[in-house]
């Protein structure tokens, strides 16, 4: 009963980091025949500091993503949870731009920034993503405006956990809204914020949608991702040897991400026994 | 009680801004598709179209086989999203309810396989497509996906809260083991199931990223491909024409969350 499930597992997730490997120490075109060149790749991506870019680039996109989706989520999600059905449309509506594919969401922003009729890129004064040093943070805020209703929506399952006990009990004690706040609803939600913070770090670490549509990684390299870097590597430059040993380094990086949305699911209890 | 008033006042508020951030782009996303292109030329950010022009819709049906793509959409979500649900029982069963050696390893597998994403993938899964020519195949879109390790996850953590005795008792009355997972836990586990179905067929109908680097042409084209390719095609952007593909692509999306809503944040916040 578990045969065919392990075995498309192995072929599409474990094989493949194999494969990766293998290739990653040959030089080939597709075309002409594959040379071993041990880890030349490797040493090509390292120099000039290439590799280390797309890397940093990476982490400040998802850093500023997983700040705001945080941040805005949680704001949210206290917001939306009280009765009544404006707040539930408040909450549908947010949530919406989850559900909706990253294509629509992204084109509509391109079309909201464009320098000379989007609504946005008119009072801005031109595209910011035609700016090297906005590019980035603006792929981050269209991040932002897709996956804030995903955090919204698992505050709000941590915050209708919080037992009303507790609140009760701290209101006789004489706190006010902002102590229960401070004293009761944060410190509970803490193991929630945790998985949320790894979900989406781990989530917006793989962008690559708001790249390629969007910039192509430019302008001048400015918001080259590392899922993107891989696409470049294979399909743009026809490197199968580069794009595979980018495949084992981002890997390796998922990996370590990984050990980290562990720990944090462990202390959610999604992972019981 | 005054204070409670301002409170409520400022919650209200904070509650349409919210509301504007997230269905203005939607509401401008209509406008624009309803207009003419001498009209976005002349007054882009002009609130509303003069009248419904139709224009750009047609324009998107004429450039672009919007029936064939959407077939091979929901074609593709449709397969997958079964396929899910078939293997996700049997495998989710095994690993909650029957004893055997190697049981933990096997679950340490499924785990394993949550945390790769298939950006981490996709290029030795292109190259194993490629050698054996499935690259531009419906195959190449769905088999990576007819496992899911998620799915069989929750299946099992689903399971792990039925009672053995129901098992047993089917055992006894000669029910087979395949009887048991389809007919008695399957229906069992309906709002699970319902859950991981509806979040699996959204997902991978507005999927992007696979269908771009599993397909070379147009054979298996699905529709946010071809949207995309609206804007990266002819000259000029016409933006009435790309507006009106997206409300194409996102409206029945839209719809179909709208109607079954419970169930997606069920699998989403669970």
């Amino acid at each position: 009963m578990l045969g065919p499930t392990l075995g498309l597992l192995a072929v599409f997730f474990l094989l493949p980091i194999g494969v990766a490997a293998y290739e990653s120490l040959f030089s080939w075109d597709l075309l002409t025949p594959p040379r071993f060149v041990g880890a030349s790749n490797y040493a090509a991506l390292a120099a000039h500091g290439e590799l280390l870019r797309v890397a940093l680039r990476t982490v400040a996109y998802s850093a500023l993503v997983v700040l705001g989706t945080m941040s805005l989520g949680l704001g949210l999600a206290l917001l939306v949870d009280r009765p009544g059905r404006f707040f539930a449309l408040v909450r549908t509506s947010v949530f919406s731009a989850y559900v909706v594919s990253w294509v629509a969401v992204t084109l509509l922003w391109m079309w909201m920034l464009d320098g000379n009729g989007g609504v946005l890129g008119r009072a801005l004064h031109g595209s910011p993503l035609g700016d090297p040093q906005l590019a980035l943070p603006t792929l981050a805020v269209v991040g932002i405006w897709k996956l804030t209703g995903y955090a919204m929506i698992v505050f709000l399952a941590g915050l209708q956990a919080v037992p009303r006990s507790l609140h009760e009990a701290a209101a006789l004690d004489g706190a006010g809204a902002w102590g229960r706040l401070r004293h009761v609803t944060l410190p509970l939600l803490a193991p929630t914020a945790a998985f949320v913070a790894t979900t989406s770090l781990v989530t917006s670490f793989q962008a690559f949608d708001v790249v390629r549509i969007m910039t192509q990684g430019g302008p001048a390299r400015g918001t080259e991702l590392f899922v993107y870097a891989i696409y470049e590597q294979i399909f743009l430059d026809l490197s199968v040897g580069r794009a595979s040993a980018l495949t084992v380094v981002f890997f390796a990086l998922l990996l370590a991400l990984a050990g980290l949305q562990l720990r944090a699911w462990r202390a959610r209890g999604a992972v019981a026994r | 009680m005054r204070e409670r008033r301002a409170a409520a006042a400022l919650w209200l508020a904070l509650g349409c801004v919210a509301l504007a951030a997230w269905v203005f782009p939607y509401a401008w996303m209509v406008v624009t598709s309803f207009k003419t292109l001498p009209e976005i030329m002349a007054a882009p950010t002009a609130p509303y179209a003069r009248h419904l022009d139709l224009g750009a819709y047609r324009e998107v049906f004429a450039t672009m086989p919007v029936a064939r793509y959407t077939a091979v959409t929901a074609g593709m979500a449709l397969a997958i999203a079964a396929a899910q649900i078939a293997l996700a029982l049997p495998a989710g069963y095994a690993l909650a309810k029957l004893r055997y050696a190697g049981r933990r390893r096997a679950f340490g597998v499924v785990l394993a396989c949550l945390l790769v994403p298939t950006q981490a993938t996709f290029v030795p899964v292109f190259l194993m497509f490629a050698r054996v020519h499935l690259v531009n195949t419906m195959t190449a879109l769905v088999l990576p996906f007819a496992a899911s390790a998620l799915g069989t996850f929750l299946v099992r953590q689903a399971l792990l809260a039925v009672p053995d005795e129901i098992i047993e008792a089917a055992r006894m009355d000669g029910a087979s083991e395949w009887t048991i997972v389809y007919r008695i836990l399957g229906p069992m586990l309906r709002p699970t199931l319902v859950s991981l179905f509806l979040v699996s067929f959204v997902f991978h109908y507005s999927d992007y990223f696979w269908p771009l680097v599993m397909t070379t042409d147009d054979s298996v084209r699905t529709l946010p491909l071809g949207v995309a390719l609206l804007r990266e095609q002819g000259t000029g952007v016409r933006w009435n024409i790309v507006m009106a593909g997206n409300v194409v692509l996102s409206a029945p999306v839209l719809a179909l969350f709208a109607i079954v809503q419970r169930h997606l944040l069920r699998g989403v916040g669970r």
